[in-house]
């Protein structure tokens, strides 16, 4: 054939995609999360081919079961009266793309879903910040239950400080949680800052890089290189999960920063995760069309240099000299103490039984305060057994007990206690998290 | 009357049906270097004795096209591709000389940058320096607006001939499906004008006054006219004209499979509710991804004639074809041969067929009857393997809404129907294989002639509207429109149809087989701040692909 001589193009590492935009599904008709949030991402995906391109293969999601859901989270007072079908699609469609990694049928995976999940903490009363169930949380739970425990690294490249995974991951040390996003003092959720730094059987492994606003590509590309990297290469991460919210976009409605399409890309084929799930990102025509192409692009191992905005200008996007000394600063003190992490833990822990971390959590979406307690046993022989006691100002109080994976048997006995102990009469459900049998107990009157 | 000519790789069959009847078939070897010549030598027999002017209808598929590609003998095409920001660029340049030019519109159909007059005056000259006349003109998002491919054609028209533009092949976004579709119509175009012209002047001779259709691979047809427009859509219509004389003789609501088995390979499509199933973009051209819109088939290389082997204590069958089979003075044991020796089928010599059987029987410490058998349901086997698996692809297709992931269609298959040579001898077999019913035509030898004759007239358009920037296009015919900020999707769908139907008569249609049906739509809001500020509607129309009668009186067998 005559046009034989060209070559079609061929991804270098196969790139599993689940795409699913939910086009009948929104929060609100006008609300951000809505039926057109990834109209034009499909419409530029579809343009450019990318179903065509050798070793990109397009999956649709599973749907997520309750176990899935309760491996990570109390919901008030059930899975089914929190998250609807939608939401456990999303979860399903980010397992679905750790499914197709883990089972050998791509190299990496990129699940492109809606909605986001990044700030749904452990206790779910309701929306926050458009996420009701942690996808991400969800996903990796669900990938160590079937394939067995793993050590991981979660990025959170969204604009939000990821509160919820955070909160999930807080007192893990086998998930090193990194969240880089605008500083809190000026975009919700309000936190993020470096002193959150995880709790007693994890300290040091709760990372968060609070970025001013005008931050741009050189300042992303500047945590990555010099904090994000080399903490990795220390931490030895059996997978890396990028949680993609595309949200630092200098077109972004909802936020101040100034990151372009082309360094989302170079972000992705520099950090080279494994899974990239899709996270928040509104500017659903001038960002997240190309940021997905570039994301997709790099992943894929393709060439990912011609991707640029339409009304892409290098010289508005610059970032001035004052930001890019703060950054290297902050950079330069948050490494210190992820490498003094120990003797932080040892002032931190020293002489204590317990450590109780008292929070308000607001839920913004759908205008509800929680009122919340947790407490973590200080345990020499793993992690440590903890407890959520909680209420709301909807009512609703609940007592929550995890034992968490690597529990000892002194710590097994006492959450089994805890939840055998706490009063029926007192909240209106009782909760226990086995992680270490994975089994879920709830009780009411 | 009508006349169906279905002109395949190695026969061209053809058939003159009156009134859902077959009156006559005829059937001579293809002979690759004078493909009219054999669609001629078909059809004499059929048009002795017949008074020219009963003759009402002639329906061609032809693989004049295709022939013209696999021996490259298509003209050289000029590109003019803007391909804007995103993928890298370079495997488009599919043409004898590609130029890449500035400009770039956006999934909105906005212009971010305008065409560059001297780049394409340069293209131009290009071209005519290499003495190439062909060119196609292919933009990124030029189905949301056609702007710079039409801008372009006007640069070009007096000095280049013909000029595709990228928008017209289809409305279906896929940039480099696109370059490649309107590459391969510029590079057949020529090939297929030939061709029409010499059957066109061939009828004449004979008086015959008939309308004159070219079958497409979506198994509708188009009129002559139309065809020389776009000669691409002619391409690979063999596996259409063959599903569709599936359909001729067995109406049907319900899921199925269809199985062309020949002598090299096996083709396999599916109906899903009756309807053949469709490819989603459109059919591969050697290599190369196109929008051509084609039923679904799928080739295996699994045949009468494949080469059987035992490796290792196994039986393989296929995927190549080493000759005829050995009953026929062939080199190795085939099916074939596995037919003759069970004295199911008596052709050639059985005791060469019964040598084959020798050949196949000892490694595997059997007798020659339980060889053939084994042979027989390994084919059935392999066929039975083959589409479960593309069934588990195609029923786990991409889908983008809640509804379709819990709900959506899913093909479960209640029948198998089989046309090809080893058909009737197979059906039982591969009905033990499949567990469905499973059963051929009558006239199975000759569906694939009968399937051209009936097929009616197809075509396909996408509307696509935003009421914020207050415009409607329909790349496929060329209209972009201003419309008013109220207009609804009820507007948009009655204009759809309108449009198919006009489209349909254009392509030759009659007024009878026009039946448009929408089978997308789809409305979004655009919000921007906190208020809606226009609707985005994309709404597809076609018809589907179907038959101007049914057979009667030589139903399935």
């Amino acid at each position: 054939m005559k046009c034989g001589a060209i070559k079609m193009l061929k991804a270098k590492n196969r790139l599993g995609l689940v795409f699913f935009p939910a086009f009948d599904w929104a929060i609100s008709p006008t609300h951000p999360e809505r039926e057109e949030r990834l109209l034009y991402t499909q419409d530029q995906i579809f343009e450019e081919g990318i179903n065509d391109i050798e070793g990109i293969k397009f999956y649709n999601p599973n749907i997520a079961s309750n176990k899935d859901i309760e491996r990570v989270h109390f919901c008030v007072p059930s899975v089914e009266d929190r998250a609807t079908t939608s939401h456990m699609i999303s979860a399903g469609g980010a397992i679905k793309a750790a499914e197709a990694v883990m089972e050998g049928e791509a190299d990496k995976a990129f699940a492109l879903v809606r909605p986001p999940g990044h700030h749904a903490q452990r206790v779910v009363y309701g929306d926050r910040g458009f996420c009701i169930i942690n996808i991400e949380a969800i996903m990796l739970e669900n990938l160590r239950a079937r394939y067995g425990h793993r050590r991981v690294a979660i990025i959170d490249t969204d604009c939000h400080h990821g509160d919820g995974t955070q909160d999930i991951y807080w007192n893990d040390s086998d998930t090193l949680f990194i969240s880089f996003h605008q500083d809190g003092r000026t975009l919700y959720p309000g936190t993020g800052f470096i002193d959150e730094f995880g709790g007693p059987g994890a300290i040091g492994y709760n990372i968060n890089v609070p970025l001013p606003p005008g931050t741009g590509q050189e300042g992303f590309l500047y945590v990555l290189d010099n904090l994000v990297l080399p903490i990795l290469d220390e931490y030895k991460p059996e997978l890396i999960v990028n949680s993609a919210g595309q949200d630092n976009h200098y077109t972004d409605p909802l936020t101040n920063m100034n990151f372009t399409a082309w360094g989302y890309a170079e972000l992705n084929h520099r950090l080279n995760p494994d899974i990239a799930v899709l996270e928040g990102g509104y500017s659903i025509e001038g960002a997240l069309p190309y940021v997905n192409l570039g994301i997709i692009l790099a992943m894929a191992g393709l060439d990912y240099s011609h991707v640029r905005e339409p009304d892409y200008d290098p010289a508005k996007l610059k970032q001035p000299q004052k930001i890019t000394e703060y950054i290297k600063e902050l950079c330069e003190t948050i490494y210190k103490r992820w490498r003094n992490k120990e003797s932080i833990a040892q002032e931190i822990i020293k002489g204590k039984e317990e450590i109780i971390r008292k929070r308000n959590v607001y839920y913004d979406t759908d205008g509800i305060m929680e009122y919340q307690t947790q407490r973590f046993k200080v345990c020499n022989k793993c992690s440590g057994v903890n407890i959520i006691d909680s209420t709301s100002d909807r009512g609703m109080p609940i007592f929550a007990v995890t034992i968490p994976q690597d529990a000892c048997s002194s710590c097994i006995d006492e959450g089994y206690k805890m939840y055998k102990e706490a009063d029926v009469q007192n909240y209106f459900r009782i909760y226990l998290q086995d992680r270490k049998n994975d089994i879920f107990f709830k009780r009411h009157l | 009357m009508i006349i169906g000519l279905d002109m395949g790789g190695t026969h061209v069959d053809a058939v003159l049906i009156d009134h859902g009847k077959i009156i006559k078939t005829s059937k001579i070897p293809t002979e690759p270097n004078n493909l009219l010549e054999s669609v001629w030598k078909t059809l004499k027999p059929l048009i002795t004795g017949v008074k020219p002017d009963e003759i009402e209808r002639v329906i061609l598929s032809t693989t004049i096209c295709t022939n013209a590609i696999v021996e490259e003998k298509t003209a050289h095409v000029g590109m003019i591709i803007e391909s804007g920001p995103g993928l890298p660029c370079d495997f488009l340049a599919c043409g004898q000389e590609n130029i890449f030019t500035e400009g770039y519109i956006d999934h909105r159909g906005r212009e971010v940058s305008p065409i560059n007059s001297a780049e394409i005056n340069r293209a131009s000259n290009a071209f005519k320096n290499k003495n190439i006349s062909a060119c196609a003109v292919v933009g990124k998002f030029s189905v949301r607006n056609p702007d710079h491919e039409i801008k372009i054609y006007d640069m070009l028209k007096n000095d280049f001939s013909p000029v595709t533009l990228g928008h017209t092949v289809s409305g279906k976004l896929n940039f480099p499906r696109r370059v490649f579709t309107s590459y391969f119509n510029s590079a057949v175009y020529s090939t297929f004008s030939r061709f029409s012209n010499s059957i066109v002047y061939a009828l004449k001779r004979e008086k015959i006054n008939a309308k004159l259709y070219v079958l497409k691979a979506d198994g509708g047809t188009m009129g002559l006219e139309s065809a020389e427009k776009f000669p691409v859509n002619t391409i690979l219509s063999g596996p259409a004209a063959s599903i569709m004389g599936g359909q001729a003789f067995f109406n049907t609501s319900k899921d199925g499979v269809f199985l062309d088995i020949g002598g090299t390979t096996t083709d396999i499509a599916f109906l899903a509710d009756g309807v053949p199933l469709f490819e989603p973009l459109g059919i591969k051209i050697g290599e190369y991804p196109t929008l051509v819109r084609a039923l679904y088939s799928v080739s295996m290389g699994l045949g009468g004639d494949s080469e059987v082997r035992v490796e290792n204590g196994v039986l393989h069958i296929g995927p190549y074809r080493k000759g005829s089979p050995m009953a026929l003075g062939g080199p190795c044991p085939t099916p074939t041969d596995a037919m003759i020796a069970q004295g199911l089928l008596d052709i050639g010599s059985k005791e060469k067929a019964v040598d084959a059987m020798k050949d196949i029987a000892g490694p595997l410490d059997l007798n020659i009857q339980e060889a053939a058998s084994l042979v027989l349901q390994t084919m059935a086997n392999m066929i039975k393997e083959k589409v479960d698996k593309l069934l588990f692809e195609i029923n786990s297709h991409p889908v983008y809404t809640v509804k379709e992931l819990l709900y959506g269609k899913k093909i479960n298959p209640e029948f198998v129907q089989v046309i090809g040579g080893p058909a009737k001898i197979l059906a039982p077999i591969l009905e033990k294989s499949f567990k469905i019913p499973c059963f051929y035509p009558k006239f199975y030898e000759a569906a694939n002639a009968v399937g051209a004759a009936l097929a009616k007239t197809t075509a396909e358009i996408t509307v696509f509207v935003d009421t914020a920037q207050g415009t409607l296009l329909v790349p496929e015919i060329g209209l972009y429109k201003k419309i008013e900020r109220n207009y609804t999707l009820e507007d948009a769908k009655l204009l759809a149809v309108e449009l198919l139907s006009k489209q349909l008569s254009i392509l030759g249609a009659e007024a009878g087989e026009i039946q448009p049906e929408i089978v997308e739509e789809n409305v979004f809001n655009i919000v921007r701040g906190f208020y809606t500020s226009g609707k985005n509607m994309r709404i597809r129309v076609q018809t589907k692909p179907g038959l101007l009668y049914e057979m009667w009186g030589d139903k399935d067998a």
